[in-house]
């Protein structure tokens, strides 16, 4: 299992060919408080870099876009009636859907975890 | 020179602002809250259930004096200003030639003088207008060394009547010169929440002593201009330059409630034959509140639809309404579709969203009546 992190902060957890997508920690701290999230439909093509999701905080919509390239196969159907779980729990149950990995080398173009942390902090 | 790359101004509170580790924005030319650590939404709910204070410092203060301000300032609006009592204050609109809001203000009969509030974006232009066209007539003041905050929420009036136990009793749109703390302030019993409260005028240099001896109040939070934007929204209450600008009228804009009767039948204000036109047959598209189906919002500039598919206009205010907890929204529609119930379709980033036209406010009005 790995956990890879965007400059746009999403984050990809990956098991197997299985990557589970979210915002990062960091990210949902400067959205603030998320009040419906857009979610793909399973079985949309995602490309990398490409927008996949939509997030509204009570103030704007900001666009969540595909960490990885790949089919989805789940969308987390807690977010529909529960948005602020993205708030509470961002990088665990706060998920926003899993995609199976189309390119998996993709993922070395992403951060890990240190890398990801020392990007924001140089951001701040 | 772009405008992102002047250096914005700053308000009285601003220091207090960064202390309180508020989230700083460029709003109308300041650098402003938009929320502290709170969030909008908790700020929101607070101030909904107990007093928030804002600072709207950037608001502009403006007094006008000479012979007769209130005859003169009826020339470039439609509210009755000479019928306003002493100590009482009004909702009023600079218009122009075709009956488009220039801007939206508050005016209070000081006695000697009229008080004017307007909105921070306008007040240059607000200035340099009642300076052209009352020339002669008005001596305006645009006074600067004036910080503004406003206290919201059910709990203001015990909390402002601690230090003036005068607040506590005014009326709503009043008007009080009264001391907090042994400082000199003017207070009005007004807003922009849709809550009962007040408005606090002071020396900018006794703002932030004001502002911290409130906060120290156990009912008071901070509150930012995000949750000042939801909680406008839900009380159906207009921003300048979303919800009104030059191109509506106050007929289109719903804001008949601001055309007195007498001036209705006298006139004497800008725009005054299309407005008649307009309260006599109706005008071609109306403002409404929008409720979306479900949680999703719509945000400004979204397209409003008809059943068929048809553009029939256009959101200008939208978001989530925390206290309503949906979303809500507000927008012109052509007049055939204003019905409260009418179904319609927001485009949502492409895809209809079903909604339907709803009556405003969103959440209950819970002015002081006395």
């Amino acid at each position: 299992m790995t956990i890879k992190y965007t400059k746009d902060h999403e984050w990809v957890r990956v098991e197997g060919d299985v990557g589970t997508v979210g915002v990062s920690d960091h990210a949902q701290h400067q959205l603030g408080d998320v009040v419906f999230v857009e979610l793909p439909d399973v079985g949309r093509q995602l490309t990398q870099g490409k927008e996949a999701a939509v997030v509204e905080s009570v103030k704007a919509a900001s666009d969540v876009f595909a960490p990885v390239s790949g089919e989805v196969i789940e969308a987390n159907a807690d977010l529909e009636n529960d948005p602020s779980l993205v708030n509470a729990g961002a990088e665990t149950t706060g998920w926003f859907f899993k995609l199976r990995l189309s390119n998996p080398s993709e993922l070395d173009g992403l951060m890990d975890e240190a890398s990801y942390k020392a990007f924001v902090e140089g951001q701040a | 020179m772009t405008e992102a790359s002047e250096s914005p101004k700053k308000t009285p509170l601003h220091s207090l602002h960064l202390e309180l580790k508020g989230k700083m924005v460029p709003f109308a030319g300041y650098d402003m809250p938009v929320q502290y650590p709170l969030g909008i939404l908790k700020e929101h709910q607070h101030t909904r259930a107990k007093a928030g204070l804002f600072d709207v410092s950037h608001m502009g203060q403006v007094r006008l004096t000479g012979e007769d301000p209130a005859a003169a300032l009826e020339s470039l609006v439609p509210g009755d200003i000479k019928g306003l009592a002493r100590g009482r204050m009004r909702y009023t609109l600079f218009l122009n030639e075709q009956g488009g809001i220039l801007d939206d203000l508050m005016v209070t009969n000081a006695g000697d003088h009229l008080f004017l509030v307007v909105n921070a974006a306008r007040k240059d232009h607000d200035v340099a207008h009642m300076r052209e066209r009352l020339k002669g007539k008005a001596e305006v003041e645009l006074l600067d060394d004036l910080a503004l905050m406003a206290l919201q929420g059910p709990e203001a009036a015990a909390v402002l009547g601690r230090f003036i136990p005068e607040a506590a009793t005014m009326k709503f749109m009043s008007y009080l010169p009264a001391t907090f703390n042994g400082i000199p302030v003017i207070i009005t019993r007004s807003g922009y929440t849709g809550e009962d409260g007040y408005e606090i005028s002071c020396d900018k240099s006794d703002a932030e002593t004001i502002a911290r001896a409130l906060l120290a109040e156990d009912e008071v939070e901070a509150i930012g201009l995000g949750a000042r934007d939801s909680l406008r929204l839900e009380a159906g209450l207009c921003l300048y330059g979303h919800d009104i600008d030059e191109t509506t009228t106050p007929v289109e804009a719903g804001l008949e409630w601001a055309l007195s009767k007498r001036r209705r039948e006298e006139g004497g204000f800008p725009g005054y034959a299309i407005i008649k036109d307009q309260l006599a047959n109706g005008a071609p598209r109306r403002r409404v509140g929008l409720q979306p189906e479900g949680r999703q919002p719509a945000r400004e500039h979204t397209d409003v639809c008809d059943a068929d598919g048809h553009k029939i206009g256009e959101v200008t205010s939208g978001g989530f309404g925390p206290t309503a907890s949906a979303p809500v929204a507000m927008g012109y529609v052509d007049c055939a579709h204003a019905a409260v119930g009418t179904p319609v379709q927001l485009m949502v980033r492409g895809k209809p969203l079903a909604a339907k036209v709803a009556a405003m406010p969103f959440v209950p009005q819970r002015y002081y009546r006395g």
